[in-house]
């Protein structure tokens, strides 16, 4: 079973529910593994503590451009289609942008005189965290001017769900590293707050989702703060609301200092020991 | 022409509800929406769009299937996974598809056409004091990066337009590529932090980033009274960094209720301690002199 937990923007308490879900199906001496998707802001790690096991780094490849062989022809940059490839006949130059390319191929295709071959770049890690025996953490964390994490997240995820119950920690947004981590989900939890700003990011992840045919419901964080326009988004549209965490100063200030709240407040662990049988369901 | 954008690595600090405080302190104004993936400061500046027009993200591999002959060489060539052989027939999952073109030159059967990804778009809108460009990403699609440039080129030439001597950025979350062109060139940037473990950390990376641009920033802690001794450090860090610390912003309901209401915290309570801790900041952002001085 792979449970996502998205959001349209960062900050809504996407990471909140993750770590304290994972900590809540732990607790109840269930295998369970955390993977931190999102890889430009991995913030989990700072909730949970954990041994490193490993790190792996993840890597793209980069054409190298053999210059006795090339005839500076210009196929290869023809056929790039992010221009990563420049090449300058007259003065027989040829240059490879890294950072523009998006490891497809196709130069290497293009080159009739095998003047193309490819080396590795690192373009970042997955660190693996042992939290007890029967669970971990997986943090994926991309190296910044990376052009897309979604290589490294699909890495990531690769061996989630096999007999354990997997919680994918989404990077926000309903980009192509959303989608890249949603689409490996058997269901979605999107978290959103009742304010505007949350319903008109709401909206955007379940236009995305609706259209991948992705089952999801949606918990309110912060609930009490703004209006009930979510709420009542909801039920026009028939939306599973999972859960409402309410505003309260005490869940900010343990947030604050990296301490789970299901591990500091007690009134909170029962809210997720219902998600996470809600959640359950789901799977059977 | 100053350019000013505001950023806060990750998303949940405040600042669109900064942003949209700040210009409608302005008497004339351009505001570039940078936060093409979810946009939201349309919602409290109310644009009235007088312009809207379709961003071609990029293209994606479409199969002909009465010239198919399932010979699969288009999906030993992907390598984005795109391409997946079901029921004896080729399918390319519209969304792993990078639209690198490779699969189209590859088919034998000429097969395979690539058509543009359409469904973005940008508009220009008057506000009360001045213009906005705002824009929307479809689902899915990348090269935000290249949106938030057209965002911005589309500012400047409003700004001429107008004669408006300031644009105001609100740049995305994150230190990816969108993030690095809403402050490429910029001539300020206001980090927008919060009080938390993982506020501070973020606040580092973008730092950094800025740093690498050579771009004088500044830091606004919001909600500061929900942790002081995290406050505290980040003061500390950014005394040690130089950075000035420009304003601090208690925690305040009203900032919600002023979103609720569809309403920048100005208009909504423009004589509250809070609009008035806004102000100061306005006026050390647009005053260079004084920021450059602390
Ligand atoms: S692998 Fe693709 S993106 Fe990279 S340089 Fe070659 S053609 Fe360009
Ligand atoms: S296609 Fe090959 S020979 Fe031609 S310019 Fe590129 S690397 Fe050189």
């Amino acid at each position: 079973m792979k449970i996502a937990i998205a959001s349209g923007k960062g900050g809504t308490g996407k990471t909140l529910v993750s770590t304290n879900l994972f900590q809540i199906v732990r607790k109840a001496g269930k295998p369970v593994i955390l993977i931190d998707c999102d890889s430009e802001e991995p913030n989990d790690q700072q909730f949970i503590n954990g041994n490193l096991i490993d790190e792996q780094l993840v890597t793209q490849n980069i054409p190298v451009i053999d210059t006795d062989k090339c005839t500076y022809c210009g196929k290869c940059q023809e056929y790039c289609h992010y221009n990563a490839i420049l090449v300058l006949p007259e003065i027989k130059h040829i240059q490879v942008v890294e950072d523009l390319c998006h490891d497809c191929g196709a130069c290497l295709y293009a080159c009739q005189y095998g003047a193309i071959t490819e080396k590795e770049k690192m373009i970042g890690a997955i660190t693996k965290f042992e939290v007890d025996e029967r669970s971990s953490l997986y943090e994926s964390r991309i190296e910044v001017g990376v052009y897309s994490s979604v290589p490294l997240i699909r890495e990531a995820i690769k061996d989630a769900g096999n007999g354990h119950f997997a919680i994918l920690d989404a990077p926000p947004g309903t980009s192509c590293p959303f989608i890249a981590t949603v689409e490996q989900a058997d269901y979605v939890v999107l978290v959103t707050e009742p304010t505007p700003f949350g319903l008109n990011d709401l909206k955007l992840s379940v236009e995305t989702l609706q259209e991948l045919k992705k089952p999801f419901g949606v918990v309110i964080n912060r609930a009490g703060l703004g209006n009930n326009a979510v709420q009542e988004y909801l039920a026009e549209n028939k939306i599973q609301l999972l859960a409402e965490i309410p505003f309260d100063r005490k869940i900010a200030a343990s947030y604050s200092e990296g301490v789970l709240i299901t591990d500091s407040l007690d009134e909170y662990r029962e809210l997720f020991v219902q998600l996470y049988k809600t959640l359950e369901k789901k799977a059977s | 022409m100053k350019e000013i954008v505001v950023l806060s690595g990750k998303g949940g600090t405040g600042k669109s509800s900064l942003s949209a405080a700040l210009a409608t302190l302005a008497s004339k104004i351009i505001v570039a929406d940078c936060d093409v993936d979810a946009a939201n400061l349309h919602i409290v500046l109310h644009p009235e769009n007088y312009r809207e027009e379709v961003y071609v993200s990029g293209q994606k591999a479409v199969i002909d299937y009465d010239k198919c002959t399932d010979c699969g060489t288009c999906m030993d060539y992907c390598r984005f996974d795109a391409i997946r052989l079901e029921n004896g027939k080729y399918l390319i999952s519209e969304t792993a598809c990078d639209g690198c073109q490779l699969c189209e030159r590859v088919c034998p059967a000429k097969a395979i056409n690539m058509v543009e990804h359409d469904k973005s778009r940008w508009y220009a809108g008057d506000i009360t004091n001045g213009k906005m460009i705002h824009a929307r990403l479809a689902p899915g699609e990348d090269n935000s990066g290249k949106l938030v440039n057209i965002v911005r080129e589309q500012a400047r030439e409003a700004a001429n337009e107008i004669g408006a001597e300031l644009i105001l950025i609100d740049g995305p979350p994150g230190i990816g590529c969108p993030a690095i062109s809403s402050m490429t060139g910029a001539d300020e940037v206001v980090l927008v932090t919060e009080p938390t473990q993982s506020g501070m950390h973020d606040l580092k990376r973008i730092v950094e980033l800025a740093g690498q641009f050579r771009i004088h920033s500044s830091v606004v802690i919001n909600k500061y009274d929900l942790n002081t001794r995290i406050s505290d450090e980040l003061e500390k860090w950014c005394q040690y960094m130089k950075i000035p610390v420009i304003g601090k912003i208690p925690f305040d309901r009203s900032i919600v209720d002023a979103m609720v209401n569809c309403q920048s915290i100005i208009d909504w309570a423009p004589d509250s301690d809070i609009s008035n801790e806004i102000k100061l900041i306005w006026n050390k952002l647009i005053c260079h002199e004084t920021t450059r001085s602390i």
